[in-house]
């Protein structure tokens, strides 16, 4: 008898110290997973967030910085820049990259800096107890937004990973889900691309991934699941929004 | 046999492993782990096909899988 499915040497012995059923946890699976079948965990440094990915660090056996709000991707440049040899990514809730973190969102893409963003879109500010972030949807009920999101009063939700797609440098965006097993190994594959797309040294890659926040949302793990189907399935497009030839060729 | 494992330590009880499994043999014991939570188990072996959904959809990675 074979083990067909194993924890990966990319994740540390710790547990995750997210809620029950946040798909989180999902998502660093897949980028350790990711880090050791192309062999680069001791390559690796990565940068964490300010959110519920803030103790990121202590889930990976790759090394790790951690960054204030919103500026891993400045932290990120830095550490490429000075250490190009290295795998450098940063993990960012929708909040840290596409709220307070957008100008270095930006200005990374628009620089082509060769390093990988991993973008969760949980559709709130899942650390600080539930607020409305830009990417919350049209008539959400947040601790910010009691009536649901008023696109009148504050503008529609932001689908970021097409604003990004939309800058030159920025030559492979993807958006993804890991809200089925089906979801799940494609945002894997997404994942792996935008490593090699660094290895390749082409440029900057993000993968946007639609992840649940059980709490905030109020809703079991099973029917958050089913809510963000629903619900962000329709407004967030699936898919490799961005591509260029030469990732194409890798 | 195929058999999926779970490592009590990291199970937090979701039910998400319970609800995906199509053979409907993932299921919350009585038993806590040291975090006090009711942990998931497979409870009929034998009817297990090894196809790691369960494991897959485990957002704490507390299953590994046989086959
Ligand atoms: C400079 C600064 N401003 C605000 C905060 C408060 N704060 C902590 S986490 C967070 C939002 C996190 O949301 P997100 O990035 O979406 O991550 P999630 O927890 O949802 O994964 C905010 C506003 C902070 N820590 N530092
Ligand atoms: S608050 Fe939301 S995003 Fe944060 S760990 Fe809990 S479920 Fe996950
Ligand atoms: S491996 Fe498949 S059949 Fe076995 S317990 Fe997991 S989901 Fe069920
Ligand atoms: S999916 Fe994982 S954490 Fe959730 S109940 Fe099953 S084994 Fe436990
Ligand atoms: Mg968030």
């Amino acid at each position: 008898m074979k083990k067909v499915f194993e924890r990966t040497k990319g994740l540390s012995d710790a547990h995750f110290t997210f809620c029950p059923g946040c798909t989180h946890g999902t998502i660093m699976r897949l980028i350790a997973e990711v880090m050791d079948e192309l062999n680069i965990i001791e390559d690796t440094i990565g940068v964490s967030p300010v959110g519920c990915a803030g103790f990121c660090q202590d889930f990976f056996t790759c090394d790790f910085v951690g960054a204030a709000h919103g500026r891993a991707q400045a932290v990120g440049t830095g550490i490429k820049r000075s250490l190009p040899d290295k795998m450098v990514f940063t993990y960012q809730g929708d909040g840290d990259i596409a709220a307070i973190g957008t100008q270095h969102a930006i200005h990374c893409a628009a620089r082509g800096e060769k390093i990988t963003s991993i973008m969760v879109n949980n559709a709130i500010y899942g650390m600080t107890g539930g607020q409305m972030a830009p990417t919350t949807l049209e008539g959400m009920k947040t601790t910010t937004s009691p009536y649901g999101r008023d696109p009148i009063s504050v503008g529609m939700p932001m689908d970021f990973p097409k604003i990004i797609a939309n800058i030159p440098g920025a030559v492979y965006v993807a958006s993804v889900s890991v809200d089925s097993p089906k979801n799940i190994n494609k945002a894997k594959k997404a994942i792996k691309k935008a490593f090699q797309v660094q290895q390749a040294g082409l440029g900057f890659a993000l993968v946007s991934v639609l992840s649940t926040c059980p709490t905030n949302w109020g809703l079991s793990p099973v029917d958050s699941l089913k809510w963000l189907r629903e619900n962000m399935l329709p407004i967030y497009e699936l898919g490799e929004l961005k591509e260029t030839e030469e990732v194409k060729s890798l | 046999m195929p058999k999926a494992i779970v490592l009590e330590k990291y199970c937090k009880s979701c039910r998400l492993c319970v609800d995906i499994c199509p053979m409907k043999i993932m299921s919350i014991t009585e038993k806590t782990n040291e975090r006090g939570y009711f942990v998931a188990t497979c409870i009929d072996q034998d009817k297990c096909t090894g196809c790691t959904l369960c494991a897959t959809v485990c957002p704490d990675v507390a299953i590994e899988v046989y086959k």
